[in-house]
């Protein structure tokens, strides 16, 4: 079996092998131990801030540290950087300081916590925020990598790391992954696929299984969803001729809704989404949640087979 | 800088008039608490910040976050007092491209540490420079100036919680307490009970002063600057509108322009000569 790890993990990592930087600080509020921050507490103390649970403060509390020419990384779960929104609205997005986010246990994958826990819109209101990069990778090579390109972006983000194990893609191929740019892991010439998160995995088993009836799918990475790689969607139609997004999130405002705008406005594909309709989740695992929700490879190559139909 | 008690009142004075016609010129914006904010900022900015108006991003200047953003007016018209900006500049506010933003903004402005507008957000960004100060082993330090109405969001709380957990003691907190927020009295909208006990309680030092009585100011920013080993809140009682008659104590000029005639009463009020 392939090796697998959870994008979280390469989030805690990459702190570690940031931290040589000295204004890399660290802001907590009560979840290290889940969001992984909890090495670079234990290492660097002096630098991380605990804020309690108090997720408002620690946003701001971040954006100071920012102006002051620091660079922070704060981390809770992505449903609690929500309760935050406004002060990542008002207090870190409208000045621009580079406070970097990370939202951990996206998506309904997180499980067995319940729908309170899943978080299913994060992606959508952050992509909303000017000046703020919006990424959701989908493996801990990945994670690893983006996150450490971080302290030199000089621009506020939001990262969604997940709770669960997926497999490991990216080992030895991380030249290949930068922010703002979308990867492709397989090539055809039927339809693309383009996945974040914990759904690039199962679009990849969805290509496998396409393959086995005779349809090349392209499978696209695309962990950037702000600013979102419009040459390769460009290139993707052109090659494809039919698009299938798909992502642990709502269809609303998600990858699916940041390819839609693309599309409308640049080049014309058929363009099917997989993702979350519109609901709330429940409790389950992992796997049973991605069936529940109708997102697993299943459905993912059901919408392939659906979007090559559709087209003209 | 040091002024004489009377220089310092004709500082704000000065400032109040600049006030009013900003207020006026823009026939919108936020007289009251303006006023009611005028000599505390004054006294800071002229006696006690640690800034260089010329070079307004000096890494070790002290950090000064008007919480209560609205009350922007006042802000800048002590601004224009120092020479960050200049008087001219005051003919912008809420102008578009206007340096003078209606709410305080460090992307527009010159001297402004902090983009405000949302209450409740700036003792929180406050903490955020104070720790950096002393991460960097810095001296200086960070005033934050919060409204009484503002104590009404919980955020305020979960930042005065954490500056004392980390024992925060270069973060300095002015609280103008001027008893009106937008809608009516504090009294009535929510009632805040013994707010000194409530910052005791939350591990903060403590002083009430009378925030128009410009010996008593200097007293208070002298506790403040000698209180270091935990966070410390000066609690000024103000009067909303504070030098103009019609202004004081009226909520209705929380956010309100004054028309022709009220105009020319207060500024014969101010003792300002419009020519």
């Amino acid at each position: 079996m392939s090796e697998m790890a959870a994008t979280r993990d390469g989030y805690g990592q990459a702190l570690l092998e940031i931290a040589g930087n000295p204004k890399v600080v660290v802001l907590e509020a009560d979840l290290g131990k889940s969001t992984k921050s909890l090495h670079f507490r234990k290492k660097y103390p002096a630098r991380t801030i605990s804020c309690g649970i108090g997720e408002q403060n620690m946003l701001l509390t971040g954006a100071g540290l920012a102006a002051s020419g620091y660079i922070p990384f704060a981390s809770t779960f992505a449903i609690f950087t929500e309760r935050a929104f406004e002060q990542m609205r008002n207090g870190v997005a409208r000045p621009n300081l580079a406070v970097h986010l990370c939202g951990s246990h996206g998506g309904t994958h997180t499980g067995t916590d319940g729908s309170s826990a899943q978080s299913i819109e994060d992606l959508a209101i952050y992509r909303t925020l000017p000046n703020v990069v919006v990424m959701h990778p989908s493996d801990y090579v990945s994670t690893l990598e983006l996150t450490k390109q971080l302290p030199a972006l000089n621009k506020p983000s939001y990262t969604r790391t997940a709770r669960n194990k997926t497999p490991v893609m990216y080992r030895g191929r991380e030249s290949e992954i930068i922010i703002g740019k979308g990867i492709t892991l397989r090539q055809g010439t039927d339809v693309a696929i383009i996945a974040c998160g914990v759904l690039v995995s199962e679009s990849v088993k969805a290509a496998e299984a396409l393959a086995e009836k005779g349809i090349n799918a392209t499978v696209v990475d695309m962990h950037t969803l702000k600013p979102l790689d419009g040459d390769l969607i460009n290139s993707l139609v052109s090659q494809c001729g039919a698009i299938v997004t798909a992502e642990d999130h709502n269809v609303i405002g998600g990858l699916g809704g940041a390819v839609a705008e693309h599309l409308v406005k640049n080049i014309f594909a058929p363009l099917e989404m997989v993702g979350v309709k519109d609901r709330f989740g429940e409790s389950g695992q992992s796997d049973e949640m991605l069936e529940v929700m109708q997102i697993n490879s299943k459905y993912i190559e059901q919408a392939a087979h659906r979007a090559i139909a559709r087209k003209s | 800088m040091t002024l004489s008690i009377p220089e310092l009142e004709e500082f704000a004075r000065k400032c109040r008039v600049e006030i009013v016609k900003m207020v006026y010129r823009a026939q919108a914006g936020h007289p009251g608490g303006s006023l009611s904010e005028i000599d505390l900022i004054s006294a800071l900015y002229a006696t006690r910040m640690r800034v260089r108006p010329d070079q307004p991003k000096w890494d070790d200047r002290d950090r000064f976050i008007l919480s209560k953003g609205h009350a922007s007016p006042g802000m800048y018209a002590v601004l224009a007092e120092m020479g960050f900006i200049s008087h001219e500049d005051l003919h912008s506010y809420r102008v578009l491209g206007g340096k003078c933003q209606g709410h305080v903004d460090m992307k527009w402005c010159p001297g402004v540490d902090f983009s405000a507008g949302s209450l409740g957000m700036g003792l929180s960004f406050g903490l955020g420079c104070a720790v950096a100060a002393s991460l960097d082993n810095s001296e200086r330090r960070t005033f934050v100036m919060l409204g009484d109405g503002e104590l009404q969001e919980g955020s305020v709380w979960e930042a005065a919680m954490a500056a004392a957990h980390h024992e925060v003691g270069n973060l300095k907190v002015i609280l103008d307490r001027n008893r009106i927020q937008n809608d009516d009295f504090c009294e009535v909208q929510m009632r805040m009970f013994d707010i000194p006990a409530k910052w005791r309680a939350f591990g903060w030092e403590v002083k009430e002063i009378d925030g128009h009585n410009m010996e008593e100011v200097m007293a208070g920013l002298d506790f403040l600057e000698s209180t270091n080993d935990k966070p410390s809140i000066l609690i000024a009682h103000t009067i909303k509108g504070a030098g103009v008659s019609f202004m004081e104590d009226n909520p209705a000029f929380h956010g309100a322009a004054p028309n022709d005639e009220q105009f020319a009463q207060a500024m014969a009020e101010l003792g300002e000569v419009v020519a």
